[in-house]
């Protein structure tokens, strides 16, 4: 149907001059889009197929290609969106919801654009990160009521038993991502990166792969709704367990993993058969209720001893407060609240862009509520949903997180354009694939040093931030809200994330 | 309000009464002095004015004040309160409130000496008050069952402080009090006549705020029941410090990082039960290398949990603290000392001061100088209380407790 002609997002536009007829990009694009012309000896290239991921822009040995966004032809219309069109034409061609890769991509406010920091001036020094300690280890999970100390005649002694704790070098983890959506080698970066900072990675509703057990003290594993992999030998290889409930890109649905990923040793891992579509329950059958959950949680906490801590996933939806503290009270050890903006392997576009709340403004709620019922020290609260740099972390920890996780940063760092296609399982980064011959694009090793990277490189600016807000230890900033000052926002954005304007002194 | 212009001798517009309180924090630079007797003998407060006002340009005076304790043994065991009036009205709403609840065994205006000095000081009564039907009390409070009287004082001080207009209790202690106001600080004693009283520990405040709020309350000491807590620094962890002891239920009115500190020991020292001499693992707690180096796994085990549990109270910020309370004074730094502190020692007596000169000027040569690191504690503790009668018979009293060691004032205690 001649409507598709105007569906093409991007153009691929080639110097021919530069152009040495070498076919990285044919062997590189998975979409297909360049195509040798033997007759011609000539490589042409089919923009309607380019999704956007600039593989092969960024490995042309001769710079000969560029991809460029395609202006629309369409009369300009704001109200009928080129977005909203191009939506209604597949779907009038093809009859289905609309699948989606990654966290929104639309224009709503960013509330961490909105947040600006301090720093000491005079009345109290800044700290120099280069020649003094900042420290920001965290630790993970419920802390007592009260602790019994006693005194003997060596010294002081702790009487109480600690519940466990994740102890994390820099308040940041890998949030979840499962084999499946991702790739192994991408798991293996990640799970060794992890290993190594000393911090900890997340499972998501995949499965352990066995090559990954030996992560064992770094990873944190998932019981979702499918109950994917799920044995005792899963939950005996892990840190923590995390009961995902809810997914800050697709709240109140499950999980999806098309039939395309689920190759061999996938669907070995999750116990699935091979080619079939990995569909999650939206809701976990045996949890209709909080005191269902409970159960789950002290279930979890019954098979592995009381050794680690069982935390709960949500997203970020308009009752969360409450959903959070009732979370709290039915034993969970940390709640993991995924934003709005989150991210996702595949998710329908339809809930990712329309369902739930921004993570900021669902941050500031649970942590308040949880602060007005005496139960912030119950749980350790880690955020999810678009944390894009150091400064994010830190405003969310400000806000009053003890850890965030990130994803899609984490992707980014191996190489992840955001070109939203991970549903279609072929990612030319080799990142969100199954295809061997996609996959081995990604060396394990060069992925765990650039995570690496990533890790020292936010852990520098944190420090930075922290020093010159003369703050020594990232316990001091948890819940500092008089550090953050909101500009742009109206009284009620700034009430409920308890923050000043920008302008008002303490 | 018309002779607004007036009354501040700085010319701020600003009151220096509560209903004028802007209600935000206001940081300051400050001298700080604290002096104790460990055997418990009462000395007159001549000492600590002379002591105080040697720092002079540590303040800018638009604040100074004392902290008593022993002073009034003829009252040894009933709640004394100091109260700030703005006007008489609010001290007859007040002394309703107070009537309700206790038995007011004495009450008079606190005797004041006018100086040229010292403008429109609020009304400052004192009132020496006895509970009334506990059994009542516990039913309609404390339902719980953890009730104690100090639970109940530091409620009602915070709902008077919190709640009233007019009134502010800067004072809730037995057999101490507090004196300040806005001036320097051997203005404020002066006013207050402080070399008229004897006490066994003293502590005073010079305040340098930032900028020109002039509130009587705001002055230092700040206190709540046994405890009064001078300070000087600017600690950066308010805002985290402030969450963690009002989801305690602890209000924190006044916005000040003096007040937020007295609810970390009250709460940690009084609710939590934690050793005095293990706060300053938890208020300043060594950083996580030095924990790591120690070899003692039951040491390292109790640091490394004191501070996964009580991170909230960790003070981050400069602050030099000097803590009083009835059995002991406990002076800290912030644990990179990002302030002075010097600590000196002379027979029974010990001192601490922002500056040297301060002990140098009351005690010319004493036994022991240091400079205490930071993080590290100064505890001096009443090892005998001595109880001086009105007509100056001095006899001992209670052995207050154990050799050397802090009675913990634990739970259900009953004062």
């Amino acid at each position: 149907m001649p409507l598709k002609l105007d569906l093409s997002e991007f153009e691929v536009l080639r110097d021919t001059q530069k152009c040495i007829e070498c076919e990285v990009c044919v062997r590189q694009c998975s979409n297909d889009v360049h195509e040798f012309d033997t007759d011609d000896s000539r490589v042409y290239s089919d923009s309607i197929k380019c999704v956007g991921c600039h593989r092969c822009e960024s490995l042309c040995p001769t710079g000969a290609i560029k991809i460029k966004k395609k202006d629309p032809e369409f009369k300009e219309n704001y109200n009928w969106s080129i977005t909203h069109l191009k939506n209604i034409y597949k779907q009038s061609d093809a009859g289905g919801v609309i699948l989606t890769g990654m966290g929104s991509d639309r224009p709503n406010t960013v509330y961490w654009d909105k947040i600006l920091l301090n720093a000491s001036q005079v009345t109290n020094p800044s700290i120099d990160p280069l020649r003094e300690p900042m420290e920001i280890k965290t630790f993970i999970g419920r802390k007592p009521d009260m602790l019994e100390i006693e005194k003997g005649d060596t010294g002081y002694r702790i009487k109480s038993q600690m519940t466990p704790q994740l102890e994390l070098s820099t308040p940041v983890l890998f949030s979840a991502m499962s084999y499946g959506s991702i790739s192994l080698n991408a798991c293996r970066s990640l799970a060794a990166a992890a290993a190594e900072y000393g911090i900890f990675y997340n499972t998501g509703e995949g499965g352990l792969h066995r090559d990954l057990r030996k992560y064992a003290d770094c990873t944190i594993v998932q019981v979702a709704s499918g109950r994917f992999g799920v044995s005792r030998d899963y939950l005996e290889n892990a840190a923590a367990i995390e009961i995902k409930i809810g997914q800050g890109a697709k709240p109140g649905i499950g999980g999806h993993l098309p039939g395309e990923k689920v190759t061999g040793d996938i669907s070995s891992t999750r116990m699935i058969p091979e080619g079939t579509d990995a569909i999650s329950p939206a809701p976990h059958h045996d949890i209709y209720s909080i005191e269902d959950l409970a159960q789950l949680i002290y279930a979890l906490k019954e098979a592995t001893d009381y050794s680690k801590p069982v935390g709960v996933k949500v997203s970020a939806v308009h009752n969360i407060a409450p959903i959070a503290s009732g979370i709290v009270r039915a034993g969970a050890d940390f709640v993991a609240i995924d934003g709005f903006r989150g991210g996702t392997g595949a998710a329908p576009q339809v809930i990712r862009d329309n369902v739930g709340i921004p993570i900021e403004l669902a941050l500031a709620s649970v942590d308040t509520r949880l602060r007005e019922e005496g139960i912030r020290h119950k749980a350790s609260i880690i955020v999810a949903g678009s944390i894009r740099s150091s400064s994010d972390a830190v405003k969310a920890i400000a806000l009053g997180a003890d850890a965030v996780y990130i994803a899609t940063a984490a992707l980014v760092a191996m190489g992840c354009h955001l070109c939203q296609k991970c549903y279609t399982g072929k990612c030319n980064w080799g990142i969100a694939t199954q295809d061997p011959y996609l996959t081995k694009r990604l060396n394990p090793e060069i992925g765990t040093r650039r995570l690496l990277n990533l890790l020292r490189a936010w852990s520098l600016e944190i420090k930075e931030i922290l020093g010159g807000a003369g703050i020594n230890a990232v316990e001091s900033l948890r819940g500092n809200r008089e550090q953050l000052r909101g500009f742009g926002l109206s009284e009620r954005e700034l009430s409920i994330l308890g923050i000043k304007h920008a302008g008002e002194a303490w | 309000m018309e002779n607004l212009s007036l009354y501040n001798k700085n010319s701020y517009c600003c009151g220096t009464k509560k209903s004028d309180y802007p209600g935000y924090r206001i940081p300051s630079g400050c001298a700080v002095f604290g002096v104790i007797n460990e055997s418990g003998k009462l000395f007159n407060g001549r000492m600590i004015l002379e002591a105080i006002s040697m720092m002079h340009d540590r303040s800018n005076g638009l604040g100074g004040g004392f902290a008593a304790y022993g002073i009034y043994p003829d009252y040894a065991d009933d709640w004394a309160f100091h109260i700030f009036y703005d006007d008489n009205l609010s001290r007859i709403q007040t002394e309703e409130i107070l009537n309700s609840n206790f038995k007011i065994v004495y009450r008079e205006e606190i005797p004041t000496k006018r100086t040229a000095a010292i403008y429109n000081p609020p009304l400052i009564y004192r009132y020496f008050l006895r509970l009334k039907d506990i059994q009542d009390l516990y039913d309609r409070n404390m339902p719980s069952g953890n009730f104690s009287h100090d639970d109940f004082i530091v409620n009602f001080v915070m709902r008077i402080n919190y709640e009233s207009n007019g009134a502010f209790i800067i004072s809730s202690g037995k057999n101490m009090g507090i004196f300040k106001g806005v001036g320097f600080p051997e203005e404020i004693g002066e006013y207050f006549k402080i070399d008229q009283y004897k006490g066994y520990l003293w502590t005073s405040h010079g305040r340098f705020p930032t900028n020109s709020v002039g509130w009587w309350g705001g002055a230092h000491p700040f206190g709540l029941i046994g405890w009064s807590v001078v300070h000087n620094g600017e600690i950066s962890s308010y805002g985290r410090n402030l969450r963690f002891v009002a989801s305690l239920g602890y209000t924190c009115s006044l916005s000040t990082d003096t007040e937020v500190i007295t609810y970390l020991f009250d709460l940690l020292v009084r609710k939590k039960n934690i050793d005095i001499e293990l706060i300053n693992m938890i208020l300043a707690a060594p950083m996580w290398d030095r924990i790591e180096q120690i070899e003692d796994q039951e040491e390292k085990k109790l640091l490394k949990t004191l501070r996964i549990v009580y991170g909230g109270a960790l003070i981050n910020g400069p602050f030099s603290i000097i803590v009083g309370n009835k059995s002991y004074m406990y002076a800290l730094n912030d644990r990179i000392k990002l302030r002075p502190m010097v600590a000196a020692r002379k027979d029974d007596l010990l001192f601490v001061s922002s500056e040297e000169c301060a002990i140098r000027k009351v005690c010319s040569s004493p036994d022991k100088v240091w400079h205490p690191d930071g993080g590290e504690p100064v505890i001096g503790i009443v090892k005998v209380m001595e109880k001086e009668t009105e007509k100056g018979k001095v006899r001992k009293t209670e052995k207050e407790t154990a050799e050397g060691m802090v009675k913990p004032m634990g739970k259900g205690r009953q004062d």
